[in-house]
């Protein structure tokens, strides 16, 4: 504890404070990450550490984290003395130590976005200061260097809901040199909001890949003792250095008990509930397998639900092509629907739209002028299911049949953020129209599948005898 | 037994946290319902708790204890009373503002400062007993203070926080918690370190307990309301005596806890004379030592090693005698090894541990024990230690043996200590530091205006030792009071006495004692409200039935729900008759069956005769008029 810095030269002193709160700092010489003693107007003294405020709480409170760990707010108005004991400014740094490699385990690279899947914490604000490099990241899950040995790359520090074509095609291109490096799998660190918008689009642009590419993250960040971050973690690098499947997936809990984590296809993925851990789930297919931190009863750390995928296969040579057109938007039909939104987008020059319909794919009739301008003005317009199980299948009904007549172009059981990024990728290629519909209908990687299994629909019905009978055996 | 202890040249203080759980119809920070509990589950989740490291990025000593346990934690849920933020699958709602009124008023009870802007911190908490791993929990008030024994006893601060799941089992490495508790409103009142002897922490108890109730918006009944008592002696550390279920169980754990302290400094003493001092002094070798056992006729080693187990011997270099050494009256050092072992090592198969100096079983065994000390490569001063089950649990037993060992060094590890039947303590966990506490960022801060604490003001009931003034003024005892407080019935014995105008004394006493004897009996009491017992009143008030008569009429209105006072009356044939009447009765009332030969006194002839006359005419006359008469008649013959 040193009070080396004087006051009036500490740059953070007002970090977050405004109005009285910031004038009461100045009165008595105190500032955030002063020691303090506070006598308000009752006599009560607070002894703690004046902590920076956030910048959307009220002008009329200092924070102080009492000594006995708790942290409390004093009204500015109410302060009748105040003094400076000494000075203890955060350090944010992780400790690192050095990541154990072993020339018998496979080699597996980490690539950062900006999520923080592995952490620490600090203990006066709350705030988590990310793991990253590897030797951060033995510090905080040692349990990885029993998997593989790692290698780290910060790509970009952003919030997942910030992850856009720039990141995109970035992304893209990292991946392709370390697949060129050599490496056996890659993992990337993914905030989990869009992370199965990053997967759809991976999954485009990085084709026929020899390793594979797995994004991971959290539900509960891995500042919490209850995080699912450690063991999310552990099963994405389990799974970029030893699994068969060499395609872009997701690695994400499967129940929402510490059990085993499911390997979602990267183009029939969604986030399927804001909080829940196990809320990623694999639509109108079965997910690719379970990987588990325990062997199965095979003795193995995966069990394959499908032997339908690309192998891994180190001698293949992946396929880049991070095109992206930006011009693209979805719209997700609502009745009253109002036509000018798509008129005004054709005039800000759109050139392409997913339509989330209703139903098999619908929209109502006062929109068809307004449709049938945007596709003679050069925009491809695609329909997809706002249901998001099932197909479009347009040709069921009279308006379907209508709609396929202005050149409204059925994506089948393509999800609707996965018909988005695909057609913005296809755009970023052609704008050939018959180019343009032949690449949208041809399956890339099963983002288009012929059969939906039945299984591939599932969404239990909570209330029901059987059903509470299932999952009181079976909810973990 | 308790061994005799000068507490004061000990150097005992101790100080209390009281739980308390607040009366509200929904939880902290969900809307599930508050205090509704379910003996049934219908969905089960398995989780585990990992540390979260320290500000200098390592783990926090608890926390790592915690760890090493590598415990499966199963919580049974119920859709009834859990939602998935109890689950930890959805962040916490906005902070039950209910709650944090009650909590208002229970600070301005024991004369608090309120916290300006109250702000949510997460405790950890790595046993499971929270599926976040944390308890989110806040301050509301500090700076108090209560009455105590003609002083003040500090009230350092009061929070307000979640309470926990409910243990079903806990047995080797899997934990099972119900969920129908966690997250119900709870206060933890802290006071200072004031209190000096046991008899101190029961009436501190006994109290805090009081001002809780007095506010009449706390929970009552099995678990409502849990204290922890923190106990040192001078040279000792801060323990904590988790769970005190009743103020008088307090008295026998604060000196056994006193007791084993001092014991604990001797043994301190002991080790150093055996030139122990620091941590390399403390020479342990665990040698898996399973084959020695084999064909050895012990039933709980024989069961480990067919589960797959092993059995370990474990050298402790200089260690002869140790594990005998006393330490709670009728516990040795041997329980303090075993309680570590139970809890971080899992071991959880009695006898747990055994020491090569204890074990009357091996008396007969000598060539096992000879086997044993030459595997060991015994020397004369040295003891051993056996632990039995899976090979992993079995060297960490080892180690917390070890550790155990160099923690007695410095005396008294801080510890948390589980209350046992009996007034002995066990081992739960090692004390966490301030280091668990950080902010939550899932909840913002809550402002407290002064309008809001002076509404809080105004809604008060008032406090116990007002309580005590007013109604001591009146003649009622204190611990008739302090019942009606405790139980509720003081706002019954307010509505009484302000709306029929009855006697303070004779409401309290009718409602604080004769109608709590009538409950002890049986009778629903509990079912007359304010309003009944206004009734009740208004007729003994208006002369209508006589004082007598008003346990009986409200143990029939008690008995029949619905009905009213006056029905009541009248189903019992009650009704102050005029003196004439009632007079009449009593001209044939006789001494029969009264043994005049025994030599009594007048005044007891007379308790006799009107006990008679009084069963009678029962709710016919007022028991003082018929007194009088009596004594005039008694008078009278004896005149005669
Ligand atoms: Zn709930």
């Amino acid at each position: 504890m040193t009070a080396t810095i004087p006051i009036q030269e500490r740059e953070d002193r007002f970090q977050g404070y405004r109005g009285t709160a910031r004038e009461a700092l100045e009165r008595y010489g105190i500032g955030v990450w002063s020691e303090v003693e506070i006598v308000n107007d009752r006599g009560s003294l607070f002894k703690g550490v004046i902590l920076p405020r956030s910048e959307t709480f009220d002008d009329l409170h200092i924070v102080v984290k009492l000594f006995n760990g708790y942290n409390v707010g004093v009204v500015a108005s109410r302060i009748r003395e105040a003094r400076e004991t000494g000075y203890k400014k955060a350090v944010y740094k992780i400790p690192e130590k050095a990541f154990p490699t072993d020339s018998r385990k496979k080699n597996v690279t980490l690539l950062g976005t900006g999520g923080t899947i592995a952490s620490r914490l600090d203990y006066r604000t709350g705030a988590v200061i990310p793991a990253f490099t590897p030797g951060e990241l033995y510090g905080a899950v040692p349990e990885l260097a029993d998997i593989a040995n790692m290698d780290t790359k910060k790509l970009f520090g952003v919030f997942s809901e910030n992850m856009g074509p720039e990141q995109y095609i970035a992304l893209a291109k990292a991946i392709g040199e370390e697949i060129a490096r050599g490496c056996d799998g890659i993992v990337i660190g993914h905030g989990t909001d869009t992370m199965s918008h990053t997967g759809a689009i991976l999954s485009f642009m990085v084709q026929n890949s020899p390793v594979p590419i797995v994004l991971v993250g959290s539900q509960r960040s891995s500042d919490r003792p209850s995080s699912d971050a450690a063991l999310n973690l552990m099963n994405a690098v389990r799974t970029a250095a030893e699994c068969d499947i060499a395609e872009v997936m997701l690695c994400m809990f499967g129940p929402t008990s510490d059990n085993y984590d499911l390997l979602h296809r990267g183009t029939r993925c969604r986030k399927m509930h804001s909080s829940y851990r196990s809320t990623f789930r694999t639509i109108g297919a079965t997910p690719l397998a379970t990987v588990s931190r325990d062997r199965n009863e095979n003795g193995q750390h995966f069990t394959y639900l499908t032997d339908d995928f690309l192998k891994r296969d180190k001698k293949r040579v992946p396929i880049i092509n991070p095109s992206f057109e930006e011009k693209v938007t979805i719209q997700y039909y609502y009745p009253n629907f109002n036509p000018d939104i798509i008129d005004g987008l054709s005039d800000m020059g759109y050139r392409g739209m997913v339509i989330a319909g209703t139903g098999l794919g619908h929209i109502n009739k006062p929109l068809y002028p307004a449709v049938k301008r945007a596709i003679q003005k050069g925009m491809t317009v695609v329909m997809t299911v706002q249901t998001i199980w099932g197909y479009a299948q347009m040709y069921v009904y009279d308006t379907g049949r209508d709609l396929l007549n202005l050149g409204i172009i059925p994506m089948d059981n393509m999800l609707p953020e996965t018909a988005y990024m695909k057609l913005a990728w296809v755009l970023g290629q052609t704008d050939d129209p018959a180019k343009i519909r032949e690449m949208l209908l041809a399956p890339v990687n099963h983002e288009i599948t012929p059969r939906e299994p039945h299984n591939g629909y599932l969404v239990l019905q909570g209330g029901l005898p059987e059903v509470e009978a299932f999952i009181g055996q079976h909810w973990k | 037994m308790l061994e005799k202890l000068d507490y004061q040249s000990a150097g005992l203080i101790s100080g209390l946290e009281v739980h308390q759980q607040l009366l509200t119809a929904h939880k902290l920070f969900c809307r599930c319902p508050a205090g509704l509990y379910t003996e049934t589950h219908d969905g089960e989740v398995l989780r585990h708790m990992r540390p979260t490291l320290s500000e200098l990025g390592e783990y926090d000593g608890t926390a790592l204890m915690e760890f090493k346990t590598k415990k499966e934690i199963i919580y049974l849920l119920n859709h009834l009373n859990v939602c998935t933020y109890e689950m930890d699958d959805t962040p916490p709602f906005l902070v039950n503002q209910e709650a944090i009124d009650v909590a208002i008023e229970l600070c301005l009870a024991m004369g608090m400062d309120i916290i300006d802007e109250v702000h949510i911190a997460r405790k950890q908490y790595l046993d499971g007993s929270i599926p976040t791993g944390f308890q989110r929990t806040a301050i509301v008030g500090m700076n108090g203070g209560l009455p105590f024994r003609g002083r003040n006893l500090t009230v350092t601060h009061l929070s307000i926080e979640e309470d926990s799941c409910r243990e079903v089992s806990d047995k080797g490495h899997r934990i099972v918690w119900r969920t129908d508790r966690l997250g119900m409103p709870l206060t933890e009142t802290v006071t200072g370190p004031d209190l000096k002897t046991p008899e101190e922490v029961r009436d501190a108890i006994l109290l805090c307990g009081l001002v809780a109730r007095s506010t009449g918006r706390v929970r009552t009944g099995m678990g409502a309301s849990r204290q922890d008592v923190n106990v040192s002696v001078r040279g000792g550390s801060r323990v904590e005596i988790k769970g005190v279920p009743k103020a008088g169980y307090a008295v026998k754990l604060v000196h056994n806890e006193a007791v084993r302290q001092v014991n604990l400094l001797r043994l301190k003493d002991e080790l150093n004379r055996r030139g122990m001092r620091e941590a390399k002094d403390i020479r342990i070798t665990p040698v898996d030592v399973t084959e020695v056992f084999q064909g050895v006729d012990l039933g709980f080693l024989q069961r480990a090693v067919r589960a797959g187990g092993r059995i370990f011997a474990v050298r402790l270099e200089g260690g002869l005698g140790l594990a005998q050494f006393p330490t709670q009256p009728e516990t040795t050092f041997l329980d303090e090894l075993s309680g570590r072992i139970r809890v971080i090592a899992c071991l959880d198969e009695a006898p747990i541990v055994l020491s090569g100096q204890q074990m009357p079983e091996f008396a007969a065994r000598h060539k096992v024990i000879e086997r044993l000390r030459r595997r060991l490569h015994m020397n004369e001063n040295d003891d051993f230690y056996i632990v039995f089950g899976p090979e992993a649990d079995c060297r960490t037993a080892a180690e917390e043996i070890r550790l155990r060992y160099v923690d007695a060094l410095k005396g008294v590890p801080q510890e948390t200590r589980q209350a046992l039947v009996g007034g002995f303590t066990t081992f739960e966990r090692i004390l966490p530091g301030p280091d668990r506490m950080y902010p939550d960022t899932d909840s913002p801060p809550t402002r407290i205006t002064s309008e809001r604490v002076e509404a809080a003001r105004a809604r008060m009931r008032p406090t116990p030792w007002a309580r005590f003034h007013q109604f001591g003024a009146w003649g009622v005892p204190a611990e008739t009071t302090s019942f009606l407080i405790r139980r509720g019935g003081i706002e019954l014995v307010d509505a009484v006495v302000s709306l029929t105008g009855a006697d303070g004394l004779v409401a309290a006493i009718e409602i604080g004692q004769r109608a709590k004897s009538l409950k002890r009996k049986g009778i629903p009491m509990e079912r007359l409200g304010a309003p009944e017992w206004v009734q009740i009143f208004d007729l003994f008030t208006g002369g209508r039935i006589p004082r007598e008569a008003i346990q009986v009429v409200a143990s029939h209105m008690a008995r029949n729900p619905g009905i009213d006072a006056e029905r009541a009356v009248a189903d019992l044939g009650f009704g102050i008759q005029p003196r004439e009447a009632w007079s009449r009765e009593l001209q044939g009332l006789s001494m029969e069956d009264y043994r005049i030969d025994l030599g009594d006194s007048d005044g007891k002839r007379l308790r006799f005769l009107a006990g008679r006359a009084m069963r009678q005419l029962l709710g016919k006359a007022p028991a003082k008029e018929v007194a009088d008469y009596l004594r005039n008649r008694l008078n009278q013959e004896a005149g005669r």
